[in-house]
């Protein structure tokens, strides 16, 4: 008999083998949040120059954005994969081996965040190499990869959830303009307390990606704000026990086996 | 008169279609807005980095932007169509159908004008109702709305010309990543003034530049580098005319 | 008391909002049989077959499927049989041996047999040039020779096949029947097999349950439900169409006049004995004729009979039903 850990790590190297499969899969969470870094970089580097900017170097600022646009990809990624399934009949198939279904859903998720953690080591890599420094340090490091993973299964919780309860890939993908909308209302491109009009820097205060980025931010430009990693951590942890609990609903409705 | 014709029905079509499917008509409106949004309201603390000196404020400097973007992004939605079209099968029936078949490309790029047209007005209707400034006269606002014409159809036929030799779905992100790296790596935030380093660099020479400072100087009455950004723009135009009516052919070839 | 392997006593699927898609299926399939559920599309074939392989609770009624209730013993009952469903359920990224190695492991075969198991299979069914091939390059006969060896993997004593040869070309049919056919003698296995293609359960099934509307109309050997439909029939085309009113009237005496779109035709009274009889006297009436053939009854007919209408070309509703319904909460 198989145990759970022995079904999940199956399910997992499933769901790294056919990202790693799908090259668009694996370049896009990379490239593009890249890309994305570089033009914002070298247009916005002079908002440097406005008081109370935070930072003296643009890219430092920044390079939060990329870990959590990379939460984004990953979203997108569990729920397409998921999709699949259901669509092709695989669910169905594995319904019928002793498989038990949270190990789908935690080796589905499992594999994301394996491919989250490559991700966050190349954005860390890339800001590293363009002479960004972590104020917090070597630990720092080890926080930021924690919440990068935190944040990754929060997103890709939410994205198995739109999957399994919709089964559709298409579902999953209509999700994408409603994230963009809220990373883009946020403290993406520039710190909250700066923002000249009233009710953009209101919409950036109560969403919750603002408090991921500025937690990702403070390991970077400050150190140890503890209010910052407060927030950012707790706001990942609520998104991730929510998504986790209707991504867990959604797949005991969907594989209603007697 | 053959081509005016086929071009008329290819236009409709693909005006019929977007207008009566929410899914394609939609994002091209709200995309532009939410940018607009984006960029003027959250951004607009930039007009105070010092250097800063667009005089009709952030709002319509980020405008401007806004209403090339969505030209450029309006030309590749059409190609979208375009490529679905290959991809069912349908362009096989236009290519049978048509007895001039430059028509389908004049068709498809009237399509793709018309469908901005109504993103222009919806997008212009609102960032005036939010109090942007305009320091333009009429003859002005027609320079600044002709770049955005040419630089639609210069989209269009840039995405037209992928989608005939791709012929799929996938061609989706080769059409957009070059047009979406022209736009971003021209002073989108700042005036060329205030870039610096190798975004200065690349900016100086991305022809969209021009266009965009041209386009500025338009909206606020005092014109500037207006051959230059003709120039680019038509530029562009007719090469990707090349490329798309060469990418004719090869769908033909294709069968 | 017979020992079947696979039993349901009104059996009920009620759809949320909808049909209801079985109505109360009766049946017994003895172990080592193969039973072909038989149907058009919409009558309920897959749906009872969800139902029997656990992946949809019924509204009431009871199953056993191997010696296991299908409501209160799922685990059981999955531990014992193997499905391939309606689609080829396959990942189109993974390849033929990785499915089979997954699935071996997802079935807690012991590691040390995971491979040689897969190798069997792959040899089996005749995939082993393309073991190492992804998916989304089979054709589709391949994809249901993969799909039946993912079944197979834990040597399940019932299978499950609903519509298995469904857009597959003929030689591709034909192997898989000849698999099926081996699985059952050589093997063992009992198998419930649906199919809309009157051929297949012909050739295959020991036994048929013709099911229309969610119930079973008919059941029993081919042989026995054919010869409940009764007689055969003959057609024959004269040389001379001019020919045709006579020969109507010879026809008249032998049996009840059916319809034939190139000449005439009749349901012979006593069955084949008459053909003799036929034949004579067409020849003491001068009547030559082109063509003279002799019907046995088919399933159609069976069908026909029990229902009114022709088994081929009903409309599709089931499929999709089953598939919403799997979709949605319970009902």
């Amino acid at each position: 008999m198989n145990t759970l850990a022995d079904q999940v790590f199956l399910l997992a190297r499933r769901s790294v083998v056919r990202t790693i499969r799908q090259p668009a899969n694996v370049v896009a969470p990379l490239l593009f949040p890249m890309m994305l870094l570089a033009v914002n970089s070298g247009g916005l580097n002079a908002e440097t120059r406005l008081p109370g900017f935070p930072t003296n170097s643009f890219v430092a600022f920044a390079l939060a954005v990329p870990f959590i646009q990379g939460a984004l990809f990953a979203t997108m990624n569990a729920g397409t994969d998921l999709a699949r399934d259901i669509q092709t009949g695989f669910l169905s198939r594995l319904s019928l081996t002793p498989m038990r279904g949270i190990a789908l859903l935690a080796g589905q998720l499992g594999g994301v965040m394996a491919l989250g953690i490559v991700q966050a080591a190349v954005y860390l890599a890339v800001g590293l190499l363009v002479g960004v420094r972590l104020a917090s340090g070597p630990l720092g490091v080890l926080v930021l990869f924690a919440f990068a993973l935190l944040v990754t299964l929060g997103f890709g919780a939410l994205g198995a959830f739109a999957a399994l309860r919709t089964g559709s890939g298409e579902a999953v993908q209509s999700l994408f303009p409603a994230f963009f909308v809220f990373l883009f209302l946020s403290s993406m491109n520039i710190p909250r307390n700066l923002i000249e009009t009233t009710w953009f820097r209101d919409v950036a205060t109560v969403n919750p990606v603002s408090y991921l980025l500025e937690c990702v931010r403070s390991l970077i430009i400050t150190g140890w704000d503890a209010e910052a990693l407060a927030l950012g951590f707790g706001i990942a942890t609520a998104v991730a026990v929510v998504s986790l609990g209707l991504a867990s609903w959604a797949l005991r409705v969907r594989m209603a086996r007697t | 008169m053959r081509t005016l014709a086929v071009a008329r029905g290819v236009a409709w079509r693909t005006l019929h279609n977007v207008f009566t499917n929410p899914s394609l008509f939609i994002p091209s409106i709200v995309f532009p807005l939410f940018f607009f949004t984006a960029f003027a309201g959250g951004l607009s603390r930039v007009q105070d980095v010092p250097g800063f000196n667009y005089a009709e404020g952030y709002t319509a400097f980020q405008f401007v932007f806004v209403l090339l973007q969505s030209a450029a992004f309006g030309g590749v939605f059409t190609g979208f169509g375009i490529a679905r079209d290959f991809e069912s099968g349908f362009a096989r029936r236009l290519l049978l159908a048509a007895p001039n078949r430059s028509g389908i490309v004049l068709g498809y790029a009237v399509a793709a004008l018309v469908r901005w047209c109504v993103t222009a007005v919806i997008l212009t209707a609102i960032a005036l109702a939010v109090g942007m400034h305009v320091g333009g006269g009429g003859v002005d606002l027609v320079g600044l709305y002709t770049l955005a014409v040419i630089i639609n159809v210069a989209a269009l036929l840039w995405a037209a010309g992928v989608a005939m030799r791709l012929r799929t779905m996938q061609a989706g992100p080769i059409m957009q990543m070059p047009v979406f790296l022209v736009l971003f790596f021209a002073p989108v935030y700042v005036p060329l003034s205030l870039l610096q380093g190798w975004i200065h660099g690349v900016a100086v020479v991305n022809p969209l530049t021009r266009v965009l400072e041209a386009a500025r100087g338009f909206l606020a009455g005092s014109p500037t580098e207006v051959a230059a950004a003709f120039g680019a723009a038509l530029a562009l135009a007719v090469a990707f005319s090349v490329w798309a009516f060469r990418g004719l052919r090869k769908a033909e070839a294709a069968g | 008391m017979t020992d079947y392997a696979i039993e349901a006593s009104d059996l009920v699927r009620q759809f949320k909002n909808g049909p209801r898609a079985v109505d109360g299926i009766d049946l017994g399939v003895t172990a080592g049989e193969i039973y072909g559920f038989l149907g058009p599309n919409g009558a309920g074939k897959s749906t009872t077959v969800h139902m029997l392989t656990t992946l949809l609770p019924p509204t009431s009624g009871t199953a056993r499927v191997a010696g296991y209730d299908v409501v209160t013993e799922g685990q059981n009952v999955r531990a014992a049989i193997g499905a391939a469903l309606q689609e080829a359920a396959l990942d189109p990224l993974l390849t033929g041996r990785e499915h089979l190695r997954l699935q071996a492991s997802l079935q807690a075969l012991p590691r040390a047999n995971r491979n040689e198991r897969a190798d069997e299979l792959i040899a089996r069914v005749g995939l082993t040039h393309a073991a190492d091939r992804k998916v989304r390059g089979y054709s589709g006969g391949m994809k249901r020779r993969l799909d039946l060896a993912m079944a197979l993997v834990h040597r399940p004593s019932v299978l499950f096949l609903d519509e298995p040869t469904t857009g597959l070309d003929i030689q591709s049919r034909t192997a898989l029947w000849d698999e099926v056919a081996r699985l059952a003698r050589e093997d063992g296995v009992t198998v419930f097999l649906t199919t809309q293609y009157l051929e297949e359960a012909d050739v295959l099934a020991g036994r048929v349950g013709i099911i229309d509307h969610g119930h079973i109309v008919a059941e029993g050997t081919t042989d026995e439900l054919k010869a409940q439909v009764g007689r055969p029939t003959v057609e024959a085309i004269p040389d001379d169409p001019e020919d045709t009113p006579r020969l109507a009237e010879i026809f008249a005496g032998f049996g009840d006049p059916c319809g034939s779109t190139k000449g005439v035709a009749v349901r012979l009274r006593t069955g084949d004995t008459d053909l003799a009889d036929v034949v004579r006297a067409l020849d003491g009436a001068g009547i030559a004729v082109a063509n003279l053939q002799l019907h046995q009854p088919t399933l159609d007919d069976v069908f026909l009979a029990k229902t009114g209408r022709s088994l081929e070309g009903s409309d599709e509703e089931e499929t999709e039903l089953a598939r919403a319904d799997l979709a949605a909460e319970p009902a």
